[in-house]
């Protein structure tokens, strides 16, 4: 009898030692992603455009602080997977390593500046 | 041997391969999804506009509601709608159903005619 599921036998596996974490991942932060989409669209939807004052009053509420932070945190670093998989399978050698230090940072920075820019709207 | 060419077949052979519902649904999930990386950009620009104060905000909002923000928006919204829906039929997919040809090629054409319908919603609601 075995007790270890086909998913835990499979991690670590596969030349880079990483097995079944990516897909596992993007499945997790799929459904995450999915879930949170319809709130995001509606809400950015509706704060673009809108007023500097009403923009302000948004975020003083917790919601949209919560909904935008999350989804543009566990989407981005959905993307830098997918990204990284996109390029994994079109760039070989330097190119490759180059290309995915530069979706790395450029991933970061942009989650960093959304904690900046949330915190600081919201306080 | 280890010199022996090795002397199979190539594939795919995308520049004669027969466009497919499966096969463009699937590289639609692929674009969209990193292009959503330049929406993401433009929208983190906003906030930090919204942050810093009511002149910067004013700039970036304006360039974001031209006649061309509106337009990269609108893009950016029907890109999200398809790839929510594409990520939705990946994880049913993943649960080892819906692979069979006639219901693989209905929910590619459920992907691209849903992302278009809950555009147009987004559109009429925002």
């Amino acid at each position: 009898m075995r007790y270890l599921t086909a998913r835990k036998r499979a991690e670590g596996k596969g030349s880079a030692g990483h097995g079944a974490e990516h897909h596992w991942f993007m499945q997790v932060s799929a459904v995450a992603l999915a879930l949170l989409t319809p709130f995001f669209i509606f809400i950015v939807g509706r704060a673009l455009g809108a007023g500097h004052d009403e923009v302000l009053a948004l975020f003083q509420r917790p919601w949209p602080v919560l909904v935008i932070g999350l989804m543009l945190v566990v989407g981005l670093i959905h993307a830098r997977s997918g990204a990284q998989t996109m390029i994994e399978d079109y760039l070989q050698g330097g190119r490759r390593k180059a290309a995915i230090i530069f979706v790395t940072v450029l991933v970061y920075l942009l989650i960093a500046t959304t904690l900046y820019a949330l915190a600081k709207l919201a306080l | 041997m280890a010199n022996t060419p090795a002397n199979r077949p190539l594939s795919p052979h995308l520049s004669i391969y027969r466009p497919q519902i499966v096969s463009i649904s699937s590289i639609l999930t692929r674009i969209t999804g990193n292009a959503l990386i330049i929406s993401a950009l433009l929208l983190v620009w906003w906030l930090l506009a919204a942050a810093t104060g009511p002149d910067y905000y004013a700039t970036v909002n304006g360039v974001l509601t031209s006649w061309f923000g509106d337009l990269v928006m609108a893009l950016s919204a029907l890109g999200l709608w398809y790839h929510f829906l594409a990520g939705l039929r990946h994880l049913y997919y993943d649960s080892g159903r819906g692979l069979d040809v006639p219901t693989a090629e209905r929910l590619g054409w459920a992907c691209v005619i849903g992302s278009v319908i809950l555009t147009v919603i987004t559109l009429i609601i925002v």
